[in-house]
């Protein structure tokens, strides 16, 4: 490989990217347009979800079980109605995403230890939020029960209560599940894939297109020589796009940043060769501007979107084990 | 460099692109610092031609070699001791005419003490100077096609091949290219160039004729014009020239005719037959305005070589 040559070829290929605006574009408006648009527009956490009551008893008791809705960050009690019909008009207009039905003999039924049931009615149309309200709800009444349980038993003055078995669970490397917290870096990951791929995917397919590439292969310039030289500035491009990223993640939207930068660093270069590659791959394939941006493009989008965990985990990590067979329903 | 340093020598060049041969056993070799055309109608060969001898296309069969290193062993010694000008204009038109010229200089590797007197040279020769920063886009027909002349040659190459170069090029500019490259074979640069302009193949010392992939004649264009034509050629200028045609055709002594223009030119066995030919257009009521012995052309060379080739490939068929 010839130094001179290679250092000609970057060159040449960032004088020309400088003077293509499309291409600048890209590299410019690219990351900060998916920033904004996927780290303020996909929220995957589910909270406040808007909820009605209908409390049939109206006693201490369900209006305690209610109160702890209340305080749940996950639920957003609206309302409290006295029919059915009203339920079933706010769940059908969507007013109410999941509506609690109190028994009316809730608290005797408690208080005499035999079994209770509150009803949840859900809107199954948003199968994902439906089933974490559903988890939620759970969660809020099993708690009321344990609670409820517990104090019958002291009442009745019981020799020894043991302890119910629960899973004290605790969330590592993303303590608040804030989805924002790996949907913003995921969204750095989507930048360097989309920008990588569809600015190599142009490069080589531009030169066959504008008949350049028949002189360029009349000349000693090896083959390896034109593709790093058109990697160098393709690569500064994309890592330039990766540290754009990086301090919009955590500069705006308070992502935390732990780990070592270089790890980072050396990590992203990696993932950018190779992303680098697949365009280059492209164009060489295509052979013109208009198949490779389009095979770019789709090539570049949907996995990084879908199968690179972007979409989904946070359903996983909230919900674990229980709930995965309903992902892979979906 | 070897002593045939500067020389193309092809032997039996057979390219084939499936069942279709765009070459057809061709077999020259040029002389140090000629001006060597390669001429025929568009889809003769010739760009495979010239395509194959820069190491662009490996041949189906048959030998080339160029500036001494045969084209399918080393390629890559070829391409340092050529320039080629391909038929598209091939420069970026995104960088301007410095960036072209000192990014081609890097291809050819040309060494940096010299980069700075060799792009000084190229760009006086393209008329170019004080437009260095221009766009290459937005520069004419004939200052492009100089640009990328000058680009070729950066690297002082002893062997220059050029692909139909004038193509879309205005009149002026196209006598300002062939007189650059008249003094380039001047200091000994061996010129290789395929053309479809018959006027322009007068300025080739030698000349190959190509026809449906094979080459049908070779010879300097004097040598081409008298020996194309056995016996005589005659200018008509009549009325009535499709009806012209035909009649003549079936005048004895008269072996081809051909319309050139608004004329017809015939190749007749002697002069006399001419007064034959006078007398049977105006029984027919064909009023002759011009009938003369003229001096052929290359074109009628061509025309010539051509239809003799046609009669001998029917009687090879037919027997």
């Amino acid at each position: 490989m010839n130094f001179r040559r290679l250092l000609a070829v970057s060159r040449k290929e960032i004088f020309q990217v400088l003077r293509d605006s499309r291409s600048l574009l890209i590299v410019l408006l690219m990351p900060l347009m998916l920033m904004t648009v996927l780290g303020y527009g996909v929220n995957l956490d589910t909270k406040h979800i808007r909820m009605f009551a209908f409390d049939r008893e109206g006693s201490q008791q369900s209006q305690d079980l209610l109160k702890r809705f209340q305080s749940s960050e996950y639920f957003n009690l609206i309302a409290t109605v006295r029919d059915y019909d009203a339920l079933a008009t706010a769940l059908d207009n969507g007013r109410c995403q999941l509506a609690i039905v109190i028994p009316h003999d809730f608290s005797a039924r408690l208080r005499d230890g035999r079994g209770v049931k509150v009803q949840a009615l859900v809107d199954g149309s948003d199968s994902n939020t439906a089933q974490l309200a559903i988890g939620y709800a759970q969660g809020v009444v099993g708690a009321y029960g344990a609670r409820v349980q517990a104090e019958f038993f002291r009442k009745s003055h019981a020799p020894s209560v043991n302890p119910s078995l629960s899973v004290d669970a605790r969330t590592w490397f993303n303590e608040e599940l804030e989805s924002k917290n790996f949907i913003v870096p995921g969204v750095a990951a989507i930048v360097m894939t989309v920008v990588g791929t569809l600015l190599t995917s142009l490069t080589i397919a531009r030169e066959w297109e504008r008949g350049t590439m028949e002189q360029l292969i009349s000349t000693p310039v090896t083959a390896m020589e034109i593709i790093v030289g058109k990697l160098i500035p393709y690569f500064a491009l994309g890592m330039f796009d990766t540290a754009v990223c990086a301090t919009i993640a955590v500069w705006w939207f308070d992502v935390p940043f732990r780990g070592s930068i270089l790890t980072l660093t050396v990590g992203s270069g990696l993932f950018l060769t190779v992303i680098l590659g697949l365009g280059f791959w492209i164009s060489v394939f295509t052979k013109n501007q208009l198949a490779a941006s389009q095979i770019g493009l789709v090539a570049a989008f949907l996995p990084s979107m879908l199968i690179s965990g972007f979409t989904f985990p946070i359903e996983q990590i909230a919900l674990g084990v229980r709930y995965r067979e309903g992902l892979f329903e979906q | 460099m070897t002593s045939n340093g500067n020389s193309v020598e092809v032997e039996n060049l057979v390219k084939r692109f499936g069942a279709f041969t765009a070459v057809d056993r061709v077999s020259f070799s040029t002389r140090t610092g000629e001006v060597f055309g390669l001429l025929g109608p568009n889809g003769s060969g010739k760009s495979t031609t010239i395509r194959i001898l820069c190491g662009l296309l490996h041949p189906s069969s048959g030998r080339a070699s160029v500036a001494g290193y045969d084209v399918v062993a080393s390629p890559e010694q070829i391409r340092r001791n050529i320039g080629y000008m391909s038929q598209k204009f091939s420069l970026y038109a995104d960088l301007t005419v410095l960036e072209n010229l000192r990014f081609f200089a890097g291809m050819y590797g040309v060494s940096s003490d010299i980069v700075k007197e060799r792009i000084g040279w190229a760009l006086e020769m393209a008329g170019l100077r004080g437009r260095e920063s221009s766009l290459t886009g937005t520069l004419s027909g004939g200052w492009k096609q100089r640009l990328a002349l000058g680009c070729a040659v950066l690297h002082r190459p002893p062997i220059l091949f050029l692909d139909e170069p004038t193509s879309g090029v205005d009149p002026l500019s196209r006598r300002l290219f062939w007189e650059l490259i008249q003094r380039m074979s001047d200091e000994g640069v061996t010129i290789f160039v395929t053309t479809h302009y018959m006027d322009e193949a007068v300025y080739c010392n030698r000349l190959a004729l190509m026809d449906r992939g094979q080459l049908i004649a070779l010879g300097t264009p004097t040598e081409l014009r008298r020996d194309s034509i056995e016996g005589s050629l005659l200018l008509l200028e009549c009325d009535r020239i499709g009806d012209a045609l035909e009649r003549v055709r079936r005048i004895e002594g008269v072996h081809d005719a051909a319309v050139f223009g608004n004329a017809l030119h015939l190749v007749v066995s002697n002069v006399e037959v001419g007064s034959a030919i006078r007398a049977a257009l105006e029984a027919d009521g064909i009023a002759v305005a011009r009938l003369e012995s003229i001096r052929p052309s290359l074109e009628d060379a061509f025309v010539a070589l051509t239809a003799r080739r046609g009669v001998n490939g029917a009687t090879e068929q037919s027997r």
